[in-house]
């Protein structure tokens, strides 16, 4: 066969997307959308309100008696009936799809009901009685790292439980012939990219082939599939994990499904029924998946020009509670391109991974990149400050010149083309660099706080499954056998009326691969992409996959492309040589055009398309001998490029390195300390773009994520390890007011090892965007220690400029301190007027008949010890309300002038434990009330209720005392809640009514 | 306002999409619930389920409203309409469903429903917004995929060509 090729209509065109009109009907079927079989039943997931704590007991009695419900599942059950997740150290770090005898972050599953709806699930939950023995959280990464350390994996030993070190080049001898040594630390911090669909997994176990069968929006890397069938103990192929044509989102966090979906399979298992379980955004937030954050002490060897003569990283990567695989992914996947753009042969890198007690890290875009840059190039600036020089002047310095290319960086990526030079300088003419630099000096003369950054950036795509081995030594990697490579699948299908199909092993997130795969296959065949019918469905019983397989590193347009190709390229290869006999020429002369197969130099010498590919359906006795029949391609192909590590420990980590640089100009407001993006231009280099429209997309999303990392997005724990950013309230993402336009600019090197020319442009300016800005900051107000995000509050900090008064009504208010230190800490004091006397407040206040219809919510109060209460109380916060067992004492009682009250409270939706004082003194007119508390509230009240809580503990306090003076007063506690009132209707309003 | 038990389903008439239709629900069943269980309207997105990021937007009586913090029973008498009622009866994409193709103004296409159930309400109201007015309106939504650049566009294309 010979294989030819039409010159290219589409790919390279802006196509319309072919996705685009299901999409926009509403019609496309996402997971949750997807019919279930017959008597699916659905899972609802009880989570620990503890950042750790040992699980003394679970009593599911209660549960399992709710209507609905066909089982309850806890840890033991896991632990009878699956392997612990395997992880790629040999550190024991055991970790089960349900939390076994201890939890280690809020937020971890610690049971889950299985009923008829979800409604009656999470009913059911309520019903579990989990009993916690706290033990103190190891929170920052930092402390996590101290011998002393509270241990979050005691066997482990250690919380720092890989640590390597590394050296390329003579760095040693760089830092001694320095002329400067410069520094800078950087904490960068937990985020994601939070998709708004969700994690959907339907789980079937299928007694008679002792197999399982899942839908999921799992997104790959396949890796994880050995990780779940070991799991789950059968052989790969009787887990069958199917993913559907749409997703709502990926930015690799759907990959840490896989948790959910071994124990779904348990359950299905266990019920005989099969289970879907949708995740919600508290789930999603709290319990899903975190960017690790990373402490990175970043040093430079530099010469008063500017010249980097060597670096050296040390880097501490959080991986919070548990090592989920393909963790630590981040801390190794830009190890080959740790110098970035710049041509650095000396440098030391030191790899910490640290365990603390946070929601395990994993796969979110970027994927180490928005760490090491930030670092990397927050240094370059730091440089630029200290030696008095222009950052720009410090980047060219250094950079990789545009002839070394193709040029090995001194940790091992092989970066195969660029021209970063030119790059700069197209950026600096079509940026208008000089005019931003001229408005930065109008705006600074009219004292404004306005500054200007820059950033540099190597885009790595398409991940070489060998780089997680760099973690191993190089001796255990000799035992273990080389990884490295990364296959791609794509199969092409005509059928016999000659209309063509394609499907691939990409797994989309939305990307519009679908489109890309159309117009590849439609150039190679002559044919419109609407011709071609594409399948992004994958199913690892029917179609083909590697460990390669899904939605990760970008490597779309560097691999599955080229599979998709190849594969098309061998049909039309076929149907050239089917045609050739007909036409009568050589198969060298059939070509492919408006849907017709014809003679070179003689088009009237031609075949309908589809009469050519019907032939191998309908009469393969036709075809030319030794042909195999039907037409059906499926083409592999792996990149001889992407090595296993060597023995110097050099990895080549990606296929494909693409070029960003960009410039931001900003304004930092001195009054409230908001960024406004004043101008922001990116340039990329990814070598030949595929799509225009849908690379421009890339970028355009990549930078609205970027800009959500640098100013707003946090996932924000507390010391004692409450989550406190379990609602799109509290963790902030940009809207469209937050997100300018960016000026896109390109220029082209092709890629030389992949076949299209093609490199990635999904991840690179969340890589270059954040530092970009923060860079920008730090020109503008002049201090270098910056940590993401960039917030009002934090900024405002920063700013020595006089602040303005607040407002009177503001200023006069005395609102709870809120205090990070412990979950939601609240405290608060006021007082109020009774109007009877001290002795029967006292009366009321110690009779546990009548205080039970003072306190707000309170249906059971019992005396179970000398001053001592246990009581069941029913409260709510915004939207969510929850029972919670409440434990009082009353202490130092001076009757009835004063008494301390302390005491705590444990439900489904978290735990408070505090105290307060109540003095009561006679006044004209009956007794004057004083109290003061102070609470700290952990789980999930304190995950979503945090800009509510103070407001709601406040008309709490309130109600208790109108309910108590409607109970001296009349024996009607119900009475200060008239219908209608002002507070009536506050209180409906938080959920405490 | 009536009283409902919340043990029993009770039964609601209302128009969707143009159509009389009625159904069943608890009191507690969310209209997002509702519309995408009982309904089969699987355009109906549930994203944060707290109403900070727009996915379920439908309409109400011509108004944009977060179905996921409405009740099912909430709709009686009442007109809903979703990104279902937008093509027309030929199944043609609206304008606005061709500009966002022709801006690239979606990705995964999660958020798009509800994005362009607000639009429809937003343009009623303001047929001639500016740019700082149309991404006021869009701040009502969050999308993680484009940025927001590419429906901007697309409707800033809608308003100079309606």
């Amino acid at each position: 066969m010979t294989e030819t090729s039409s010159p290219l209509k589409y790919l390279g065109q802006p196509i319309e997307r072919i996705e685009d009109a299901t999409l926009l009907r509403g019609a496309a079927a996402y997971t949750d959308d997807i019919p279930v079989p017959v008597g699916t039943l659905h899972a609802a997931i009880l989570r620990s309100p503890h950042a750790h704590a040992e699980i003394t007991s679970i009593d599911v009695a209660a549960a399992e008696k709710q209507p609905g419900v066909h089982a309850v599942l806890t840890g033991q059950d896991i632990k009878e009936l699956t392997e612990p997740f395997l992880i790629v150290l040999r550190v024991p770090l055991d970790q089960w799809s349900l939390a076994v005898d201890r939890v280690r972050f809020v937020g971890e599953a610690v049971a889950v009901v299985i009923a008829d709806d979800r409604y009656l699930a999470e009913d059911a939950l309520d019903h579990i009685e989990v009993k916690y023995n706290p033990i103190e959280a190891i929170i920052g990464t930092m402390d996590a790292a101290q011998e002393d350390a509270v241990l979050v994996h005691p066997a482990a030993g250690t919380n720092v439980v890989s640590r390597r070190d590394f050296s390329y080049g003579e760095p040693e001898k760089a830092f001694a012939e320095a002329d400067r040594i410069i520094e800078n630390t950087i904490d960068y911090p937990r985020n994601s990219q939070t998709p708004l669909e969700g994690f959907v997994v339907v789980a079937n176990y299928l007694p008679g082939e002792e197999s399982y069968d899942i839908l999921s929006n799992f997104q790959g890397p396949f890796t994880v599939h050995p990780v779940m069938s070991k799991a789950l103990r059968c052989k790969g192929s009787q887990l069958r994990m199917r993913s559907p044509a749409y997703s709502g989102g990926g930015f690799g966090v759907k990959q840490a499904i896989f948790p959910y979906v071994v124990l779904m399979c348990v359950a299905s298992r266990k019920v005989g029924r099969p289970i879907k379980w949708v995740e919600d955004r508290l789930e999603h937030l709290t319990a899903a998946i975190a960017a690790p954050n990373r402490v990175i002490e970043a040093k430079a060897a530099v010469m008063n020009d500017g010249k980097i003569i060597g670096l050296h990283f040390e880097q501490w990567d959080d991986y919070g509670a548990y090592l989920r695989p393909p963790m630590p992914g981040p801390l190794y996947r830009q190890h080959g391109i740790m110098t970035g753009a710049y041509d650095v042969p000396n440098m030391t890198i030191i790899n910490n991974l640290v365990m603390t007690n946070k929601t395990p890290s994993g796969m979110v875009r970027g994927f180490g990149g928005p760490q090491i840059y930030y670092g990397l190039e927050r240094l370059i600036h730091t440089i630029a400050v200290e030696l008095g020089l222009d950052p720009l002047d410090v980047i060219k310095k250094n950079l990789i010149p545009a002839d070394a290319f193709p040029y090995r960086a001194a940790a091992g990526a092989l970066i195969g083309s660029g021209d970063y030079q030119q790059a700069l300088e197209i950026s600096e003419n079509e940026g208008k660099l000089a005019e931003l630099k001229k408005h930065r000096d109008d705006m600074r003369a009219e004292g404004k706080l306005y500054g200007i950054g820059y950033a540099a950036v190597v885009e790595p795509a398409q991940s070489n499954m060998g780089y997680l081995s760099t973690i191993n030594t190089v001796e255990e990697r000799k035992k273990a056998g080389p990884k490295g490579g990364n296959v791609a699948i794509a199969t092409v299908n005509i059928d016999p009326l000659g209309t063509v199909s394609v499907t691939a092993d990409s797994i989309p997130q939305g990307q519009g691969h679908a489109t890309v795969l159309a117009q590849i296959v439609a150039d190679e065949m002559g044919l419109t992409p609407e011709d071609i019918i594409v399948n992004m469905e994958r199913d690892t019983q029917r179609d083909p996959w590697s460990i390669a397989t899904g939605n990760y590193s970008s490597r779309f347009s560097s691999s599955t492309v080229v599979s998709a190709q190849m594969a098309a390229k061998r049909v039309r290869a076929k149907l050239a040589d089917i045609a050739a006999q007909t036409l009568n020429v050589p198969a060298e002369d059939v070509e492919f055009a408006g849907g017709q197969v014809f003679a070179k130099g003689n088009p009237e010498n031609t075949l309908r398309f589809s009469r050519v590919a019907g032939t191998t359906h309908w009469s393969p006795g036709e075809l030319p001998a030794d042909m195999a029949p039907g037409i059906t391609e499926t083409a592999t192909w792996s990149p001889p490029e992407l090595e296993p590590p060597n023995d110097k420990d050099q990895i080549n980590t990606s296929l494909t390195y693409g070029f960003v640089f960009d410039i931001c100009g900003l304004e930092v407001d001195k009054v409230t300390g908001e960024v406004r993006i004043d101008k922001y231009v990116t340039m990329h280099d990814s070598g030949n773009i595929l799509n225009p429209l849908l690379a421009d997309g890339q970028v355009y999303g990549a930078f609205g994520w970027g800009l959500g990392i640098a100013l707003s997005e946090e996932f924000v724990y507390s010391e004692d390890g409450s989550f406190l950013s379990g609602t799109f309230a509290d963790y902030l993402c940009p809207t469209a007011p937050e997100v300018p336009e960016p000026q896109i600019l390109h220029m082209v090197t092709p890629e030389p090892f992949t076949p299209l020319g093609a490199k990635g442009i999904g991840e690179g300016n969340v890589m270059s965007t954040p530092v970009c800005v923060a860079n920008a900051v730090s020109d503008a107000i002049g201090i270098r220690d910056l940590q993401l995000p960039l917030s009002p509050s934090k900024l405002m900090s920063l700013i020595d400029d006089d602040e303005p008064a607040a407002p009177k009504s503001i200023a006069d208010a005395k609102p709870a301190t809120s205090k990070p230190k412990s979950g939601r800490g609240l405290s608060g004091s006021g007082q109020a007027i009774v109007p009877v006397p001290p002795t029967e407040v006292w009366d009321t206040l110690l009779d546990p008949v009548k205080l039970a219809a003072v306190i707000p919510g309170c249906h059971e109060l019992d005396l179970v010890g000398e001053n001592s209460y246990t009581a069941d109380i029913s409260i709510g916060v915004g939207a969510v309300k929850g029972r919670f067992q409440a434990h009082v004492k009353l202490s130092d009682l001076h009757p009835p002038d004063s008494v301390i009250l302390g005491g705590g409270m444990t439900g489904p939706l978290g735990s408070s434990s505090g105290g307060g004082r109540v003095t009561l003194t006679a006044v004209d007119g009956g007794t004057r009330v004083d109290y003061d508390y102070e609470v700290e509230i952990t789980g999930k009240v304190a995950a979503i209720g945090g800009r509510m809580l103070d407001g709601a503990s406040r008309v709490l306090v309130d109600q208790f005392f109108k309910r108590l003076i409607a109970q001296i007063e009349g024996g009607d506690a119900n009475a200060g809640d008239a219908a209608g009132s002002w507070w009536s209707r506050l209180l409906k309003f938080l959920g405490a009514g | 306002m009536p009283q409902l038990n919340q043990e029993t389903k009770h039964k609601i008439n209302f128009t969707l999409n143009g159509k009389a239709v009625s159904g069943y629900t608890e009191p507690r069943t969310l209209l997002s619930d509702f519309l995408r269980q009982e309904m089969a309207l699987m355009g109906v997105h549930v994203s944060c389920e707290h109403g900070v990021c727009g996915s379920c937007t439908v309409q109400i009586d011509g108004k944009a409203v977060r179905s996921c913090l409405t009740f099912a029973v909430q709709v009686e008498g009442r007109a809903v309409d979703t990104v279902e009622s937008l093509a027309d009866e030929n199944g043609e994409l609206s304008d606005l469903q061709i500009a966002f193709r022709k801006h690239h103004g979606l990705q995964c296409g999660y958020c798009t429903p509800g994005i362009l159930m607000s639009v429809e309400a937003f343009l009623e109201i303001n047929p001639k917004p500016n740019e700082d007015e149309i991404r006021e309106m869009l701040s009502g939504h969050i999308c993680r995929c484009t940025g927001y650049t590419g429906m901007v566009k697309a409707i800033q294309d809608v308003v100079e060509t309606r």
